[in-house]
């Protein structure tokens, strides 16, 4: 069991990495990947609420009883929240519009609870970074690698800080991959793929 | 009167909080494979919804807004639908066992369960009043419900499909969702 740090770091961007191998956090998935920069947006915050509770639930480990451990858990990952909430409000206002009610619902993403509950609660500090740090990467990449391919079908152009033409004007943008049934699809379809590449 | 009913139709088709929001996917997903634990889950959520939609407002409107602590909406909100939670699972033990049975196992799960809290937030965001929240949180519920249990219906026709391999379960899944999802857009138009 003792796995290096690297390791765990690593398992977050291939083995274990959600919304596709590990099927959960799928609502921001879905909901905000209209473009890229939402997702790896999303994927940020996300990230950043994971490491640090990661990080506090495993310091706190051996304090918290193992009776209530969800709730403090739960109240340890709002706290990290609200601080997300109120920095991207203050320094980055159209990406929090963007994003709008799904960055006070982290709070309920499935990832974020269930690597407090999974790993953090029985690791020390260092791996618990290490997966916290590798799970968020690897979400963010997801994000943004689904929010691209919806908005070069659906719209065209990729955002990555500015908007960029890429199939000129004179294309028809399928307008499916944008709007809500097509994200579906999309996710379907890029998970179908995921287990053509990643036969085991 | 009449606002109520465009309201409740604009939640139940139009704004669907499974097919449209993407609020709650992850036990849509996961209870969807079997008609009985679908149509608990159903149950437990409209159960659930309304009282967490009507608590909740009434908690920022006389608690939060009051003492200028709006900023803490994310924690209040979580432990309320959390302890509500638990003691609707006690309440229902101690008094009504048979609708505990039902429902037993899918309680607990609510708790992360996104469209309670998201359903929650619309209300205090969209300064809905106590009426329209009550309204809404029902609709909103009553929308989960019926794509859930669609979606379990479909679901199970597949299960005795062929499916090609590297398509197989969550991937399939989706895009079933996918389809459902583009029959409720059609209600687009309509509010």
């Amino acid at each position: 069991m003792a796995k290096s740090i690297s390791q765990e770091f690593v398992k977050g961007l291939w083995d274990e990495i959600p919304p596709f191998r590990l099927v959960l956090g799928l609502c921001p998935a879905l909901a905000v990947t209209t473009t890229m920069k939402n997702g790896v947006g999303m994927g940020l915050a996300t990230t950043f609420v994971l490491v640090c509770s990661n990080l506090l639930v495993s310091l706190m480990r051996n304090i918290i009883p193992s009776k209530v451990r969800i709730a403090c858990f739960i109240i340890i990952i709002a706290t990290f929240v609200i601080v997300t909430e109120l920095v991207m409000q203050a320094y980055a206002y159209t990406l929090f519009q963007n994003l709008g009610i799904f960055i006070p619902l982290i709070v309920v993403n499935c990832v974020v609870l269930g690597r407090s509950e999974a790993f953090a609660s029985k690791n020390s500090v260092l791996p618990s970074l290490a997966d916290g740090m590798g799970i968020g990467l690897g979400f963010t990449i997801a994000l943004g690698l689904l929010g691209a391919v919806r908005e070069l079908i659906g719209n065209g152009t990729i955002t990555v800080i500015n908007e960029i033409q890429v199939f000129g004007p004179s294309f028809e943008p399928f307008e499916f991959m944008v709007a809500p049934p097509g994200a579906f699809v999309a996710l379907g379809l890029m998970l179908c793929i995921m287990n053509i590449i990643g036969k085991k | 009167m009449g606002e109520y009913f465009i309201l409740a139709i604009s939640c139940i088709l139009v704004n669907n909080i499974l097919l449209a929001q993407f609020l709650g996917n992850c036990p849509f997903l996961g209870t969807s494979k079997r008609m009985e634990t679908a149509v608990g889950m159903s149950m437990a959520v409209i159960f659930v919804l309304v009282m967490a939609g009507l608590i909740t407002w009434i908690i920022y409107h006389f608690v939060l807004t009051k003492f200028d602590l709006e900023y803490l909406r994310t924690i209040a909100f979580i432990l309320v639908i959390a302890s509500l939670v638990q003691f609707v699972e006690m309440f229902l033990k101690k008094s009504i066992p048979a609708l505990y049975a039902g429902l037993g196992i899918f309680l607990p799960l609510i708790t992360t369960n996104c469209a309670v809290m998201g359903v929650c937030i619309i209300n205090v965001d969209k300064d809905y009043s106590f009426m329209t929240a009550l309204v809404s949180s029902f609709s909103y519920a009553v929308g989960f419900g019926l794509a859930l249990i669609l979606f379990a219906g479909v679901r199970e026709r597949i299960l005795l499909s062929r499916v090609p391999k590297p398509l197989e379960d969550t991937s399939i899944a989706l895009v079933t969702a996918g389809v459902l999802s583009l029959t409720f857009f059609a209600f687009k138009g309509m509010v």
